[in-house]
């Protein structure tokens, strides 16, 4: 184990049994299951006549489907919505595992409370009915999205059958530009390489820009790896996961927290650790991203031109480029900036943690959004939403034309409830700008906070770095 | 999790749905998960591209599912990245319920591959030459019937292509006998309850 990688030591560390092919049976340390797959599962179990095998190692919480509007209940807009909530509650408590129900102060969006709970620990593996919860990688856990079925065989037995992955290390080398976030990271990664770039790969990020990511821009750089389409991200814990983690309601603690910070130091790939395939990007090169089409590997710089599908040699590719340029109608060759947009969501698992709050509020302190935008503010959590008011971040918010609301996935997709409407076009720190995402018809533009901030101030896409100039 | 139909051969229909990066939001939208339910999802199916009016159902004539020859449809042939996006199980529980065996794709998105396999649809690897190719076949003779040899990991065309294809043997297993995934690990249990004492020892933070 001398040249191993962070995500083999991982992996040996929690091998039960080899199954032949590459897969192995591994040891799951945490399940997190939320209101719309999650219920499923354990209705599933329990009609199969089989119980959690540990329940304290499983959290539940409401985040897809709830309402995020003041006063909220287990009434929702989405049709059929309620009976999501309440069938997965009582399931919950049937089944004792750990619930952060709706009026819950620890309530949020699974992969936000998982990390600022210290649920997810260095080194351990997780799995959530939830493609995004490759998020926790960014503590240096091994976490990944599973289905429904997966779901209940990891609540009966602990265990998961996987198929080993191959190795990917994506080294960030250098030092971001100004106004350049971890979001903006991401999308010029699946930019450059695709949404398919990264299948069949455990994705480790590492490099200078990497390690100087304070540990929540790690969240939201390991949150996109399956945009990237890879298995999972992961970045390998420090100093500052360790500050992170350390006195969380459910971290370790005493002398249990040295032996695991102990154990937690030797996780990092070994030097001469062989990838099966490493990607260099100069983080000099990284300007603000954004995406004009339908794919997040539809991502450019946003002072760069929309491409034009007649430069794609591939047909099936211009073809999808083509689509994607009518259901943005958005032109090629020029660029973004400019154009006037309906509305403004901050939210999501992406992007609605307290920094990412802060960073938006600081572009929009004293300053109101530009008339007739729909602006919406969504903390990732209740905790979120409560430190943030501490700071007065919501007052910044509210002053500034935005709505302040309830913690949940809200209008990060389009359950049926809330919507933006047809043909409205959406800029959005969520992950996901797939065709009727966020209501049908509705067109959106993937960016990080200071970039939504930014544009919805001036009612259109606004490059951030320009702002004070423009203004 | 229940045992799935044994899958060793099928012979079925074709259906060609050659876009790339086609994500389960597309396979089934969020606003048709509406039940807490594995079951009667087939007609939300592509519902955004199947109807030209989703809530009365109405078809667009235009969708390939919709066209004569496609409706009895078992076998996918799609374009690369099939099934990226959410994790949504629903995606391939409304593919099963429409009558979907087998999908045959360059690329799959892993949860969704997963899930395929979890719930007795073999999804089927191919080069993307190889895709092409079976797709202009069926396209040049619309409802036309591939046929699949799991065991011999074989799929073969009238026109004679026969393409031979990987899948991991826990994989095949599964399908080939129709497995329930968590009764076969439970046959490990002991195993797993040794594995799990041992690890209390190295890790003891990690049990509360
Ligand atoms: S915020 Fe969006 S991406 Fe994240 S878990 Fe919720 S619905 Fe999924």
């Amino acid at each position: 184990m001398s040249h191993a990688t962070l995500v083999e030591k991982i992996w040996a560390q929690h091998r039960i049994a080899d199954l032949g092919g590459g897969s192995a049976l591994l040891l799951i340390d945490r399940v997190f299951l939320h209101e719309r797959t999650g219920g499923i599962a354990l209705q599933g179990l329990a009609a199969a006549g089989r119980a959690v095998r540990r329940p304290q190692q499983v959290f539940c919480t409401m985040d897809h489907i709830v309402d995020t509007f003041p006063g909220r209940g287990d009434a929702t807009r989405m049709p059929g919505g309620t009976a999501f909530i309440t069938s997965t509650r009582a399931a919950a408590l049937e089944a004792g595992v750990n619930l952060f129900d709706i009026n819950d102060p620890n309530q949020g969006i699974v992969h936000v409370v998982s990390a600022e709970q210290g649920i997810t620990l260095p080194g351990l593996t997780q799995v959530c009915p939830d493609s995004h919860t490759c998020t926790l990688g960014g503590l240096g856990a091994l976490a990944w999205g599973i289905g429904s079925t997966e779901a209940e065989h990891a609540l009966a037995t602990t265990t998961l059958p996987i198929l080993r992955p191959k190795q990917m290390r994506v080294n960030f080398l250098g030092r971001l530009g100004r106004g350049v976030t971890a979001k903006d990271m991401i999308l010029k990664l699946i930019g450059l390489h695709g949404a398919s770039g990264g299948v069949g790969y455990a994705v480790e990020f590492a490099g200078a820009a990497v390690t100087s990511l304070p540990v929540e821009a790690r969240l939201t750089l390991c949150n996109m790896a399956v945009e990237f389409g890879a298995w999972t991200g992961i970045i390998a814990p420090d100093d500052a996961t360790f500050e992170y983690v350390s006195g969380r309601p459910y971290a370790p603690d005493g002398v249990l927290w040295q032996r695991a910070v102990d154990h937690w130091r030797s996780l990092a790939s070994d030097a001469g650790a062989a990838f099966d395939r490493e990607i260099d990007i100069q983080a000099e090169t990284i300007a603000p991203q954004i995406t004009w089409g339908t794919s997040p590997q539809h991502s450019i710089s946003i002072d760069e031109p929309v491409p034009d599908p007649q430069s794609q040699p591939d047909e099936k590719r211009r073809a999808a480029m083509s689509r994607a340029l009518a259901y943005m109608a958005v032109e090629p060759g020029r660029p973004l900036v400019g154009i006037p947009i309906d509305a403004a969501f901050i939210g999501s698992c992406t992007n609605a943690r307290l920094s990412d709050l802060r960073a938006a509020a600081a572009i929009l302190k004293g300053q109101r959004v530009a008339t007739g935008i729909k602006a919406i503010c969504v903390p990732g959590s209740s905790r979120v939403k409560q430190a943030a008011e501490l700071e007065g971040l919501h007052q910044v918010f509210i002053d500034a034309g935005f709505e302040w609301r309830e913690s949940g996935c809200s209008m990060c997709f389009f359950a049926g409830g809330e919507s933006f409407g047809q043909g409205e076009r959406v800029i959005t720190t969520t992950n996901r700008n797939f065709e009727n995402r966020q209501g049908p018809g509705t067109r959106s533009h993937l960016a990080s906070p200071a970039t939504v901030a930014a544009s919805a101030l001036k009612g259109q896409i606004t490059d951030v770095r320009r702002l004070g100039r423009q203004r | 999790m229940s045992a799935n139909t044994p899958l060793d051969q099928h012979t079925g229909v074709a259906v060609p749905l050659m876009r790339i990066n086609i994500d389960t939001d597309a396979i089934i939208p969020s606003r048709e998960m509406k039940r807490v339910s594995k079951e009667g999802l087939g007609e939300a199916l592509f519902a955004n591209w199947r109807y030209a009016d989703v809530t009365t159902r109405r078809e667009n004539p235009d969708f390939i599912l919709n066209q004569d020859a496609y409706r009895q449809a078992s076998i996918l042939v799609a374009g690369d990245n099939f099934g990226c996006g959410s994790s949504r199980e629903h995606a391939v529980w409304a593919l099963k319920d429409f009558g979907i065996r087998v999908i045959v794709a360059p690329s799959f998105g892993s949860i969704f591959y997963g899930n395929c396999v979890l719930n007795g649809i073999l999804p089927i690897r191919l080069a993307q030459s190889h895709v092409e190719a079976l797709a202009a076949e069926i396209e040049a003779q619309p409802g036309v019937r591939f046929s699949v040899d799991l065991v011999k990991q074989q799929l073969s065309t009238p026109a004679g292509k026969l393409a031979e294809f990987d899948i991991s043997a826990a994989d095949k297993r599964m399908l080939v006998e129709g497995l329930d995934g968590i009764a076969l690990t439970q046959q490990r249990d002991a195993e797993i309850v040794s594995f799990i004492a041992a690890d209390r020892e190295q890790r003891p933070w990690v049990y509360r």
